[in-house]
């Protein structure tokens, strides 16, 4: 019952969609406050209808009702009530679901914190919002519906896959789809500012805090399946330049490019159609992920069982909303011309190489990712595109990017001279220099010079960050919110390249087999196998090894790696043990057994792996941090837009 | 600078970017395309003998030996016409078995011995991955593996 009425609901979601997307735009268009009214109700009921089908969805599992063939695909009896509930997006349709209630989430968001904007604007955003649901609830209705009834009705499920029974994993698809959908509503505003002929600064500073925030969710989901891909897939890398996650990443780059060029747009008045182009095509990445992801093209742990009926849908509609929008913006992008000018050494061309550099790497991915695709469809060779391309290709953008950061953040807008801050610079690149160069020859050895590059440019810009809010903070100066978010964002990335470089130079891994009794060397540590036992989960049961991990004598940690099978799909899991401290993680993982008792054990010393997920959690709280600006909740007059061309430097 | 100056050089700006990435792509994949050859591709020597490149197919039954108390392994990859034996040092995934389709990532040694210097297998007992399935329908042997339950 409970699966009908949350197919129903579906149906009904996806009717509303329809009106708010209508009179959201026709209203705007005929200036009718009556329809404008009615797609706001239109927005309500959407997402009141799509929550409650999502919590019917969620409802059947929890009742383990195995006669709704999703449910009996991934879930089991015996599976915790925790991770039935996760697994509501654990394959393709519920997760769909769930994009489309975190879809209908932001429309809510949009008229919920559209006090300060004018009424036909957020009409016109909600209308945009409203076709790109209709879309999303049509390819749930018409390819993957999670509510079709199995007859007769499976004894028991199959159970979620168990890569995916982890708790940084159940909140991973939510926190990224918050992010991908969220990159629809700057593609919405775009959308409204090309249909209404008009972009000023007040619109850029509309839209700055959503692409903020979606950006936010976004890097923390990144994040969080970086995360899990290194303790869970088992064998301790951090990013593996999978299409899938070039996918996510991709959107996250432009979405960066964005963030700056809309810094731009509100405090100049500048690269108006350059922010629409971004901003339509952060949507658009993030629709081609899910291309990539849902269609089969490509094929990786996050590639469900594919069917090239859903591929070919989510392509049409890719190539409706991107072509609608690129021939919007062909069409009206000659109207949003910008006046002001700007030396060549400002905070404009500052910004201007950061997006330049960020389209180039995305590019370089682009490249990477979609050319085996395409040797393939022209029947050419078989081919893949392996890491060593990205990892090489990738730090060509990057390093001049983030050396140009640090003097970036200090430049002021029009024309800048550095002048107060070029001893300070200077000082910190000093600085920066020495400690770049110390700090990896003194704590690990000389390891070549891309480390210690990298490291200068990672302290120099830590450095950097600190300048501006210390500053005004012993002036007495005001510190507004945007200034602190840029500040921690800047100084998240730094963190970010601490721990990137440090365990790409440093790390030490070594495949080896233990008996219990033997011990081995590694990396300075000593690793003893003092037991191998057989123990049970709810839904599983393993094999855990103990290891006994001793520097100089001392003990240093006790792990317990675990290789599991699941009782329902017989996968063999890696469980690894790791031994996590701020600066290093022992990691011991185990392979297989070598008879006789011993077994073949993978053994990893990561120095600073922790500082990686750590930076893009300080990115992202800088990112949340700009968005609570005081000045994007003012209700601002439409006189007041415009910039102040002295324009207190924030960003 | 003018509008017009600032348009001219954010256009060539982007141009020289793009161009650039473009160039410098196309260079690095000279260097790190890897190709797919299916066992009677290695068998018929189409492979290179220089340089790195892939080659997948189902571990036959009884093919797979390790060495007593070591991490080598030997095993052999099939597309049901031709067979290739392929040897790894170190610890193997999780669902690689016998029966199981598999990639290796290495290159040909000079006893004609495949020397991996990775192997995957993937998360799903059902998958097999799609270079695998199509260089073996081209055998017309064994269908592929069908997709996940249930028999509606």
């Amino acid at each position: 019952m409970a699966a009908e009425l949350g197919h129903f609901a579906l149906i009904l979601a996806f009717c509303l969609s329809l009106p708010q997307a209508f009179f959201g735009l026709a209203g705007a268009h005929w200036r009718r406050p009556h329809w404008i009214a009615l797609a706001n109700r239109a927005v309500a009921g959407h997402w009141v209808f799509t929550l409650f089908s999502f919590a019917c969805l969620a409802y059947v599992f929890n009742q383990n009702d195995f006669s709704v063939l999703y449910v009996a695909q991934n879930s089991n009896s015996e599976l915790p009530t925790f991770y039935r509930f996760a697994a509501v997006w654990g394959a393709h349709e519920g997760s769909l679901l769930l994009w489309l209630l975190v879809q209908a989430t932001w429309s809510l968001a949009v008229v919920a914190f559209s006090g300060n904007m004018p009424q036909q604007m957020t009409s016109r955003v909600l209308g945009v919002l409203g076709l790109i649901s209709a879309g999303f609830a049509l390819f749930i209705l018409m390819t993957s519906n999670p509510f079709l009834r199995l007859w007769p009705a499976a004894p028991d499920g199959r159970d979620l896959n168990p890569l995916l029974q982890d708790p940084a994993l159940t909140i991973h698809p939510p926190m990224l789809y918050t992010g991908y959908v969220g990159f629809s509503v700057p593609f919405a505003f775009a959308v409204a500012a090309m249909l209404e002929g008009k972009l000023d600064s007040l619109w850029a500073r509309w839209v700055r805090p959503w692409a903020t925030v979606a950006w936010m969710f976004l890097t923390i989901g990144i994040a969080l399946g970086s995360w899990w891909a290194y303790y869970e897939l088992g064998w301790g890398g951090w990013w593996f330049w999978d299409p899938v996650e070039n996918a996510s990443f991709m959107p996250w780059l432009i979405g960066t490019a964005l963030i700056h060029s809309l810094a731009a747009t509100e405090k100049r008045g500048l690269f108006k159609s350059w922010t629409l182009l971004l901003s339509i095509t952060a949507f658009s990445l993030s629709l081609l992920g899910t291309f990539l992801v849902r269609s089969g093209v490509i094929e990786s742990v996050h590639a469900f069982a594919s069917d090239p009926g859903r591929g070919l849908f989510i392509l049409s509609f890719l190539g409706i909303c991107v072509g609608a929008a690129l021939g919007l913006y062909a069409w009206r992008a000659p109207l949003f011309r910008s006046n002001a000018g700007f030396a060549p050494v400002s905070r404009e061309t500052f910004l201007l190489l950061n997006n330049v550099l960020l389209v180039a790497a995305t590019a370089l991915i682009l490249i990477g990712t979609t050319y085996p695709m395409f040797m393939d469809a022209f029947g050419l060779d078989k081919v893949s595109v392996g890491p060593p391309y990205f990892e090489a290709m990738f730090l060509v953008p990057m390093l001049p990017l983030v050396f140009l950061l640090a003097p970036g953040m200090h430049a002021a807008w029009k024309k800048a001279s550095f002048e107060s801050t070029k001893k300070i610079l200077g000082i910190l690149l000093i600085v920066a220099v020495v400690l770049g160069i110390a700090i990896p020859v003194v704590a690990y050895g000389w390891n070549g010079v891309m480390t210690c590059v990298g490291l200068i440019a990672a302290f120099w810009v830590a450095g950097a960050a600190l300048v501006d809010p210390i500053s005004r903070w012993r002036k007495g100066h005001s510190l507004p919110a945007s200034i602190i978010g840029m500040s921690v964002a800047h100084f998240g990335l730094a963190v970010f390249i601490v721990g990137a470089t440090t365990v790409e130079s440093y790390k030490e891994e070594t495949d080896l087999s233990l008996k219990p009794g033997q011990s081995a060397q590694h990396a300075g540590f000593e690793f003893t196998m003092t037991k191998i036992e057989d123990v049970a989960g709810p839904n599983y049961e393993a094999v855990q090894s103990e290891v006994v991990i001793t520097r100089d004598g001392e003990q240093v940690a006790v792990v317990h790696p675990q290789k599991r099978v699941y009782r329902v799909q017989k996968n063999a899991m890696t469980e690894a043990g790791i031994d996590a401290h701020w600066h290093r993680d022992l990691f011991v993982a185990m392979g297989e057994p070598l008879g006789e008792g011993a077994w073949s054990l993978r053994l990893q010393y990561k120095p600073m792996v922790r500082f990686i997920w750590l930076g893009a959690a300080i990115m992202a709280l800088g990112g949340i941090i700009a968005a609570c600006d005081r000045r994007y909740r003012k209700r601002v007059t439409a006189n007041e837009g415009v910039p102040d061309a002295a324009g207190a430097k924030t960003a | 600078m003018t509008p017009r100056h600032r348009r001219m050089a954010l256009v060539s700006l982007i141009v020289l970017g793009v161009g650039g990435a473009v160039a410098f792509a196309l260079t690095a994949f000279q260097d790190n395309l890897l190709y797919f050859y299916s066992p009677s591709d290695v068998t018929a020597g189409k492979a290179p003998t220089d340089r790195v490149f892939r080659v997948g197919g189902m571990v036959p039954e009884g093919s797979f030996t390790r060495e007593p108390g070591s991490l080598m392994a030997h095993f052999e990859l099939t597309d049901y016409a031709h067979n290739v034996k392929v040897s790894y040092t170190g610890v193997l995934p999780d669902l690689f078995r016998e029966g199981q389709g598999v990639i290796a990532r290495g290159r040909m040694g000079p006893d004609g011995v495949f020397v991996a210097e990775e192997v995957l297998a993937k998360h799903d007992e059902n998958y097999m991955p799609p270079e695998v399935a199509k260089s073996l329908k081209k055998q017309h042997e064994k269908p592929t593996p069908t997709g996940p339950l249930p028999s509606t």
